[in-house]
């Protein structure tokens, strides 16, 4: 995956390009908004991630400029303002997603690596597949083997985010923003209850488990036989 | 600046000179349209008077000729404070009379106003103006007649001089009035801006004085003193909120620097490094939520983050939350229970509501753990709409919080003691009740028998 990181901390953007290269992504650097427009519209990018407070072109206004231009690439807004009202704003913007700072790499990554994804054509797809387990979006059914799998209204999009970014970590945040529209940190591992009860009805009986807990990130679903 | 100076550019000062010009130039009109008058009248009279005179003398002539009418004359002009007669032949030279009068006068018949003196003593210089009317009687005599106008001149000067006087003591009343008004005024002004100098050099316990006559400046004074009263609550709070942030920050902070410094120290393997380092990370994480937390509490109490509301149905949150929730309140064996019939139309900021219940389910399944026998543990999610509204309430079985200690623990970034030493608890209430705050509604914390019954009352406004 190709990036391109807007940010004036030297030492943070470096910080960040080594950490995306050991996960296997090049990423470029911009060291202010006018910079990081220029790159921006002459470069190919998967993602953008762009700072907020930057000198010369301020990161929204970045981006503005770039949706303006019919540029529709993802964009990863990274601020330190982190409140309801700034996140609202910079999705309005044109950003396609918000991490606030300090923010933890695993959590950047597993963002930026569904941002690419939701380019993909697949997102819009009725049927979705990891290994023997099948979702249907239309007719909200669940199957494992050609058996149903009787799931909750909210276990349902659960999995079905899950299985959307199959493949790909999503961390706890992620889930919770996108199943329950809540964009707070809830102190506890509620969301490990829900996934550990989504994974007892889904795993459970079968030989090979799907979905994974990722130490340190959030969890994964995939084929375990890839 | 002198204390005259600063007298005459008060606004009391000011606004009685412009009523006293206005006063006193009507006073003056009034008196001049009276004297005007007067003296009218009094012409008139004298007008009147002579012509009399004149018709009673041609009459005469008429009867007897002019030896009669200069006998008549003779005897008239003779009477004290009479009026003025003169007799010419046709060439002008005197016949009888009590005056002196320029010829060109005589040669006009009619009403003129002229100077005269007195005939009958020459020694006297003294010229007096008169009103006279000369009439041409046949052969060729003229008649004179006339009166003097010290009448006239003598009501001037009877009016003239009060009316100075008045003007006089008018300006002086005036003056005097305005000064001691304004000098009033600005005693209580002075006292006011002598309080405020204190205020601002740091004392922000004094108030204003408030005189008890319920005026303007009391008013005035009694507004200040509420808004110093919300000043001297915030800085208090300010300074509360610096010493828990201070205490909230630094507790996780040292806890951090002494991990560090151990895994320095003591480690002997990489996994020993490994395990400093994700313990590290762990604290810093926790720091953060807590930093954020606070930040969130502050602004929520600044009315930040006013902009953002919207409608939505608190029936809904209660549910999305409840269900958020439910799996952990089972895992921990407490029975969880939502009640929540939508629609309940509410208005403010959805995802700050759905934190604060959040923070409050969170309590209560923390710390919902029944202690007394016999009591199993719930936690009871409620949201009804009562009296204009919406009521969120998270009731637990818990240990609860002492009645003493309820009210204390609303005030902002206090924590209970005993709650303190638990990681990841405390800030809760606290974030809720200023969420609460934030939409014009409370946080209300009730004995639950045993238990905490935690309600977030948000006023839905009426349409």
């Amino acid at each position: 995956m190709r990036l391109l990181i807007v940010e004036d901390d030297l030492e943070a953007a470096e910080y960040l390009r080594k950490a995306l290269r050991e996960a296997g992504h090049v990423a470029e650097l911009a060291r202010d908004g006018e910079e990081g427009l220029h790159a921006a519209i002459d470069g190919e990018f998967d993602v953008l991630v762009v700072d907020r407070m930057l000198p010369k072109r301020e990161g929204l206004s970045l981006i503005s400029e770039l949706r303006a231009r019919g540029d529709t690439t993802p964009v990863l807004i990274l601020s330190a303002l982190g409140q309801v009202d700034d996140r609202v704003t910079g999705l309005r913007a044109g950003g396609d997603d918000y991490l606030t700072k300090p923010y933890a790499f695993s959590e950047l990554l597993a963002r930026v690596e569904a941002l690419s994804r939701r380019t993909a054509p697949q997102a819009a797809d009725t049927l979705y597949r990891v290994g023997d387990l099948d979702l249907d979006r239309l007719s909200h059914r669940v199957t494992r083997g050609g058996k149903e799998i009787p799931l909750q209204p909210r276990e349902f999009r659960l999995l079905e985010y899950l299985m959307r970014h199959a493949g790909q970590v999503v961390t706890r945040t992620m889930l919770l923003e996108n199943v329950w529209d809540y964009h707070f940190d809830p102190q506890t591992n509620v969301i490990d209850v829900h996934v550990s009860r989504l994974r007892s009805k889904i795993d459970k009986g079968f030989d090979r488990a799907l979905l994974h807990t990722v130490r340190g990130a959030g969890y994964m679903i995939r084929d375990g036989a890839r | 600046m002198t204390a005259l100076g600063k007298l005459v550019r008060t606004t009391a000062f000011k606004i009685i000179a412009v009523y006293l010009i206005v006063f006193a130039l009507f006073a003056a009109g009034v008196i001049a349209y009276l004297a005007r008058h007067t003296q009218q009248l009094v012409v008139s009279q004298i007008t009147e008077t002579v012509d009399a005179e004149m018709r009673s003398l041609q009459e005469e002539f008429t009867v007897g000729g002019i030896n009669r009418l200069v006998d008549v004359v003779e005897a008239r002009a003779q009477q004290p404070g009479s009026n003025l007669y003169l007799v010419t032949t046709f060439a002008g030279a005197a016949i009888v009379g009590n005056v002196e009068v320029p010829n060109e006068t005589l040669g006009r018949p009619g009403w003129s106003e002229i100077s005269y003196r007195r005939a009958e003593d020459p020694d006297d210089r003294h010229v007096s103006r008169a009103l006279v009317r000369v009439s041409v009687l046949p052969g060729g005599f003229r008649l004179l007649v006339g009166r003097d106008f010290e009448e006239r001149d003598r009501l001037r000067q009877i009016l003239a001089k009060p009316a100075r006087w008045a003007v006089v003591f008018l300006v002086i009343l005036g003056v005097g009035g305005g000064l001691f008004i304004a000098r009033r005024v600005l005693k209580r002004i002075d006292a006011m801006t002598e309080t405020s100098d204190r205020i601002m050099a740091g004392d922000l316990s004094g108030r204003l004085p408030v005189a008890g006559s319920g005026d303007e400046f009391d008013r005035l004074a009694n507004s200040l003193n509420a808004m110093l009263e919300r000043i001297e609550g915030l800085m208090t709070g300010v300074k509360q909120v610096s010493d828990n942030i201070a205490h909230d920050l630094k507790t996780p902070l040292t806890r951090l620097r002494n991990q560090a410094e151990e895994a320095l120290r003591a480690s002997k393997s990489e996994a020993d490094y490994r395990a400093a380092l994700e313990a590290t990370i762990e604290e810093s994480d926790a720091l953060i939520r807590t930093f954020d937390a606070l930040l969130m509490i502050s602004r929520a109490e600044a009315g930040e983050v006013r902009t953002h509301m919207a409608d939505f149905d608190a029936a809904d949150v209660a549910n999305s939350v409840g269900e958020l929730y439910e799996p952990l309140a089972e895992e921990k064996g407490l029975k969880f229970v939502v009640e929540a019939e939508p629609p309940l139309p509410c208005h403010g900021n959805r995802e700050l509501i759905g934190q604060a219940l959040a923070n409050l389910v969170d309590n209560a399944i923390k710390h919902g753990e029944p202690v007394t026998p016999g009591i199993a543990g719930e936690v009871r999610v409620h949201a009804r709409a009562a009296g204009g509204r919406i009521l969120l309430t998270v009731a637990d079985r818990g240990p609860g919080i002492p009645d003493g200690e309820r009210r204390h623990v609303l005030e902002r970034f206090v924590r209970l003691e005993a709650s303190r030493s638990r990681p990841g608890a405390g800030l809760g209430l606290s974030l809720a009740a200023a969420v609460a705050r934030l939409h014009g509604g409370e946080l209300l914390l009730e004995d639950n028998n045993p238990g905490l019954r935690a309600t977030l009352a948000i006023p839905v406004p009426a349409r």
